[in-house]
């Protein structure tokens, strides 16, 4: 099998999906001729051509509303908004329109669109390349949210988000793009990963670690430090957000009796809470400490200042630190 | 009528002229138009059905058997034109809320319409899920719409991109007041739908009002339609309270678009009756004198006059369509009022696909 970096599982699914389903066309800002910023949809409009990989104006809404008509017209549609920062213009489509066009027609219409957006920071893109918005559409009911942190979940997740019925969001952390640690091998060909289903990465006794993205990354590099300090740490990878895999979540606390969960979006209504809550109404009784919370400092976005992006962000020590305190509670 | 762009060689064709020193036309504007004594007739109950219905929902408001109307009186010839122009259930439509002439002579049926007012399970637009006038019917390609201004104008866009990726020639049309015109959506829609050529037909209803800001608030323009030439696409000045001009300027840009030519803009200039929706008073923003003098000019009365003028309706015929209108509207009314309600054991269901659902 192959090794593919994040991106290249990610294109790999929209090459596949095109070939696939000729309903399935690619629109956004620079995703044509250069490919994407980051490169993403790097050669899809030579091999599809100019209508299916389409580069469209500068403007987020129309991006969005654009998509949603032609999904409701039976398109496949997947919209790439050029950094999640840049997603505001377009809110009112996504939570407005696509996430309600089912419900509010009774079932007579549905809106099958996949919104990507390249998300999160460590990569000193300042106050508006950096964000981490996943829990400002994770709130509403009618869309999904989708939040891979491997090569082989992207490319089975997206491939599963442009074969759904309704819409998806599908955050993709820049960061790891090209992450050599995140590189695997993954199957040249078909396959699925359901959206909804969270995964252990890596199995233990003592407490449970659940994020996503970079962070995702991070917790495991945390967790391996503890190994060798006799700390044996479970890393859960949510992978979805939305509808969210309760079930392996509660699973894993009750196994352990602990909990951290790590975010880079800032603490205060962070999606953290979410699953903090979740915990606290239905494992408290296997709790032996409080459920704690790592995530992105409280201001209103990621500094550019390196020194200031380091101290926002969460880290593998940091989370080390959060691991080990929550170990001795 | 007239074209704010250069007209098109193939627009100046259409346009009918009436050579000089003729006394007598040979034709009538209506036959000039292609449209039958049939057409007309169909037309004017279009006309006075949804008034009739229109006028009996703010009946039924005041009675307490509905909570919230909004009303297109003043504004159905424009709807009814566009109607007329379009092929239902073939094209596509990405209505307004104050669609309710437009969804009825598309075919959305009186007891459809009630059942949507009336917010019951029945509710084909919505299973009373949206606030009334919150139109679409999957049958007639007319689409689900929402409360913000403007949103469906991006959409109906899409649509129309989605046409050109099918190669199928339906032509799509959305409907905006003048206060949709001020958003960001508005330009984004219709800059994006000129750069593809696409077979959109935008239609403002321009009723001087957006609740109850006027339009010298609004924009520092004369014409709506003068946004057009920005876009580069043709934008048209419509009476809206003259059918056969909306009916030909709707023609006009449908063929436009069915041909591959691209968007065209069409304001239409009319009036609402009503306040904004059964929860404003506009008695706050506009004088009695000035709702009296556009109720002069009221659409329907004056199609009536000129079928009268025409020779192609009697007073009895008249009388006869306002009995079926109101006859029409009386068992729909029936049926709706002793229609269920949605149970409340359904408000989890489709939120998202069930399965084995499209």
């Amino acid at each position: 099998m192959p090794v593919k970096t994040v991106l290249e599982a990610v294109r790999d699914a929209l090459f596949e999906e095109m070939r696939r389903d000729e309903n399935v066309f690619v629109l956004g800002e620079d995703v044509g001729q250069r490919g994407g910023v980051f490169r993403v949809t790097d050669g899809l409009q030579k091999e599809f051509g100019e209508m299916r990989v389409l580069d469209t104006p500068l403007a987020e809404s129309a991006i969005a509303g654009v998509a949603i008509g032609a999904a409701v017209r039976g398109m496949r549609p997947v919209a790439e908004f050029q950094f999640a920062d840049f997603i505001h213009p377009a809110v009112e489509q996504i939570i407005d329109e696509a996430a309600r066009f089912r419900y509010r027609s009774n079932n007579t219409f549905s809106c099958p669109v996949v919104f990507r957006a390249p998300y999160g920071g460590g990569v000193q893109g300042g106050m508006y390349h950096s964000q981490s918005v996943e829990a400002m559409f994770a709130m509403w009911p009618g869309l999904k949210v989708v939040t891979p942190s491997f090569p082989y979940d992207y490319k089975g997740l997206l491939k599963a988000a442009i074969r759904d019925n309704d819409p998806v969001v599908f955050f993709e952390h820049k960061k790891t793009y090209s992450l050599p640690s995140a590189k695997q091998e993954i199957p040249a060909g078909d396959y699925i990963v359901p959206i909804g289903k969270a995964k252990v990465v890596k199995e233990g006794t003592n407490l449970s670690v659940f994020a996503y993205g970079m962070m995702l990354h991070q917790s495991l590099q945390a967790a391996r430090t503890l190994e060798q300090e006799g700390i044996s740490v479970e890393v859960v990878d949510l992978r979805t957000l939305r509808p969210l895999d309760r079930e392996t979540i509660l699973n894993s606390v009750k196994k352990t009796g602990r909990a951290l969960i790590v975010h880079e979006a800032n603490l205060f209504g962070g999606f953290g809470g979410e699953i903090a809550a979740i915990i606290g109404e239905e494992a408290f009784e296997w709790l032996d400490a409080p459920v704690r919370r790592l995530a992105g400092l409280d201001v209103p976005a990621m500094p550019f200042a390196l020194a200031l992006e380091e101290e926002f962000m969460p880290n593998p020590a940091k989370i080390a630190q959060g691991m080990r305190q929550l170990a001795a509670y | 009528m007239r074209s704010i762009n250069e007209p098109t060689a193939k627009d100046r064709k259409v346009t009918p002229t009436q050579p000089e020193g003729v006394s007598q036309p040979a034709t009538s504007k209506w036959q000039e138009l292609g449209l039958s004594k049939n057409d007309m007739l169909e037309m004017f109950y279009n006309l006075v059905l949804a008034r009739t219905l229109d006028e009996r929902i703010w009946l039924l408001n005041r009675q307490g058997k509905t909570a919230f109307v909004i009303s297109c009186a003043g504004q159905e010839a424009t709807q009814v034109g566009f109607a007329k122009a379009l092929k239902s259930g073939y094209d596509v439509v990405w209505p307004y809320y104050r669609s309710l002439a437009l969804a009825m002579s598309m075919g959305m049926t009186p007891t459809e319409v009630m059942l949507h007012q009336l917010s019951r399970a029945e509710d084909p637009s919505s299973g009373g899920r949206q606030m009334p006038s919150h139109f679409g019917l999957a049958r007639l390609n007319m689409i689900s719409v929402s409360s913000p201004v403007a949103t469906q104008l991006t959409q109906a866009t899409g649509s129309g991109y989605a046409s050109k990726l099918k190669g199928d020639d339906k032509v799509t049309y959305t409907f905006v007041g003048d206060g949709g015109t001020s958003k960001g959506d508005f330009h984004e829609a219709l800059n994006f739908a000129s750069i593809h050529n696409l077979p959109v037909v935008f239609v403002v209803e321009n009723n001087g009002y957006a609740i109850s800001v006027p339009i010298s608030l609004q924009m520092n323009i004369k014409d709506i339609a003068e946004r057009a030439s920005a876009y580069g696409m043709p934008g048209v000045v419509v009476d809206g309270n003259d059918l056969l001009e909306v009916y030909r300027v709707a023609r006009d840009a449908t063929d436009r678009a069915r041909r591959g030519e691209g968007p065209t803009l069409v304001e239409a200039k009319t009036y609402r009756y009503r306040p904004h929706s059964s929860s404003d008073d506009d008695r706050a923003y506009r004088t009695k004198e000035e709702v009296e003098e556009w109720r002069l000019k009221d659409p329907i009365i004056r199609f009536e006059r000129y079928l009268e003028e025409q020779g192609l309706i009697s007073k009895e015929g008249e009388q006869a369509i306002r009995v079926r209108a109101k006859q029409a509207v009386d068992e729909a009314q029936r049926y709706a009022e002793a229609a269920p309600a949605p149970t409340p054991d359904t408000i989890m269901r489709y939120v998202y696909a069930e399965e084995g659902q499209q």
